[in-house]
């Protein structure tokens, strides 16, 4: 067997595009090991544990690390350019700028997704050219944020981000999304994972969603004063295809809070408001929702008693939470707050403490795997579980876990298999709960990926809420035996 | 161009996307018209310098 790395200086290609490089080429016969990354210090050494040397490669140089028999790793060396090659073979190759772009195709709105040091700049060239931008690069400066949602505003524009996950317009679903109905429940939500896990359950409830517009996670903080999210409302107000409109939030800023209780108190239509991290769930505001369009809420909405988990050993007293997404991270720590359970997190409620080194779990932990931290450079954990299954295998390394929190995002580029990529970890011995958000209309199978984990013996709830409140009550049992 | 957001949510929007190419594959399939960039980092990755010369071009 021989490794090879091979540098190109210069080359940008985006992280999801070469992680499925990668994997085309692990299939080739011979090749027992293929990465594609850009320099960045952080895939330097996730190669270097991998045991490829990379030292003269930057964060804007692409790096192709091979392993394999000689003639494979050879061969794929030789044709890389062929391997690299995007769109489709023979095409008219695509435009090199927004500017170009637009000379072929007058447009509505910009996708944007490049690396956040450059992302304002693109996002500013596309309000200067009259688009909507869905931004969802993170690593913007809040400084940048507030200078184009105000440009935006001013213009008649909406900017939904930076760091918005998700967006449904007009049918179109943007960034991660579920096959859901359209339907009468407007969404406004500065929470990606949580306008998802609340639109399947309008769906799975058997109603649907006309526009979700994502505003990006710092909207409704005191500096941007939800300047999206007000442009949200006014649209959704206007659309006569949304009869309720519903506002999902990370933990407010008191001011954007005041501003939007002004704007909801003059909305014309109903409103339902679920503010995460204080006592809101998601299934709360469902509920609430549903109620509002005249549909009563389905049985697995509603609060239930699961039987305890029994068999833990005395020094299995932590639960580690491994979120794929910061909104059901948040939603799982105001759980266990509210039975006065502490956990440490990187992404830390109020009154939760700070975890220091995220790399090191402490207690109860909960980490939000989506955060800057974990991504920068690297595809996000919902579409590449690779960093999640790291974390888990470390987890089940420390013999003070007894329980173990998780939650799988099916949908549109999330990963083919989420379950199947943590599967082959799950021990007995060991309390596992998890919670599967998705419709029957996502590519993975939403029943197939929960049986797969009832079969492993994992306790699966149809909400992240539900799997959290099973995870608070075990560790309150848990604290009841010390 | 719809420039108006409660426009856009009435109608048929047409998208550019700038970077993961696979955020613009998902819009093809399902039916939208999707304008693709080929974008790479512009003054060598360096982003003062580019917001340099925005300015001076």
């Amino acid at each position: 067997m021989i490794r090879k790395t091979v540098v190109r200086r210069n080359r940008y290609l985006d992280s999801v595009f070469l992680m499925q490089v990668a994997r085309r080429m692990s299939e080739r016969p011979g090749i027992e090991d293929a990465s594609a990354l850009l320099g960045t210090d952080a895939n330097k050494a996730v190669l270097a544990g991998l045991g490829f040397e990379v030292l003269d490669a930057g964060p804007n140089d692409l790096v192709v690390a091979l392993a394999g028999e000689a003639a494979a790793v050879d061969a794929v060396a030789t044709d890389l350019e062929v391997w690299l090659a995007p769109g489709v073979p023979g095409a008219a190759p695509d435009p090199r700028s927004l500017e170009e772009a637009l000379r072929t195709r007058d447009a509505d709105l910009a996708v944007i997704s490049v690396p956040g040091a450059h992302a304002a700049r693109e996002a500013r060239a596309a309000l200067h050219a009259g688009l909507h931008v869905f931004l969802f690069s993170s690593n913007v400066s809040l400084e940048d944020e507030v200078s184009l949602k105000l440009e935006a505003r001013d213009r008649g524009l909406i900017v939904m981000g930076p760091d918005c996950g998700t967006a449904y317009l007009a049918g179109a679903g943007l960034g991660f999304t579920n096959a859901i109905r359209r339907g009468p429940i407007g969404l406004v939500g500065s929470t990606g994972t949580g306008m998802q896990e609340f639109a399947c359950l309008v769906h799975l409830a058997g109603s649907g969603i006309s526009n979700g517009i994502g505003t990006g996670g710092r909207d409704l903080s005191d500096a941007v004063a939800g300047i999206s999210t007000l442009a949200g409302i006014d649209a959704l107000e206007a659309d006569p295809a949304t009869r309720v409109i519903a506002v999902l939030s990370k933990p407010p800023g008191a001011a954007a809070t005041r501003k939007l209780a002004e704007r909801l108190e003059r909305c014309a239509k109903p409103v339902v408001q679920c503010l995460l991290g204080g006592e809101d769930t998601l299934d709360d505001a469902v509920i609430r929702a549903l109620r509002e369009v005249g549909v009563e809420a389905p049985a697995f909405l509603l609060p239930r008693t699961d039987p305890p988990f029994l068999g833990l050993r005395p020094e299995q007293r932590h639960v580690r939470g491994l979120f794929a997404g910061g909104t059901l991270c948040y939603q799982a720590q105001a759980i266990f707050r509210q039975a006065g359970l502490t956990v440490h997190s990187n992404a830390p409620l109020h009154g939760m403490e700070t975890l220091e080194d995220p790399d090191r779990s402490l207690g109860n932990t909960f980490l939000d795997m989506g955060a800057e931290y974990f991504v920068e450079g690297r595809p996000h954990p919902m579409i590449d579980g690779t960093q999640r299954r790291r974390r888990l295998e470390k987890e089940l390394r420390d013999p003070s876990v007894g329980v173990l929190l998780l939650d799988f995002i099916l949908g549109t580029l999330s990963s083919p298999d989420p379950v199947g990529e943590v599967l082959d970890l799950l021990p007995g011995g060991l309390c596992v709960a998890a919670s599967v958000c998705g419709t029957e209309g996502d590519t993975q199978g939403l029943e197939s990926q929960v049986r797969a984990l009832k079969e492993a013996g994992v306790r699966v709830f149809p909400t992240a809420a539900q799997a959290a409140r099973f995870c608070r009550d075990v560790a309150l049992t848990l604290q009841e035996g010390l | 161009m719809k420039a108006v957001l409660g426009e856009l949510l009435q109608g048929r929007p047409v998208f550019v996307n700038i970077g993961v190419r696979a955020f613009g594959d998902t819009l093809r399939q399902a039916g939208f018209e999707v304008v693709q960039v080929d974008w790479a980092p512009p003054a060598g990755g360096d982003p003062r310098l580019a917001a340099l010369l925005d300015e001076l071009l």
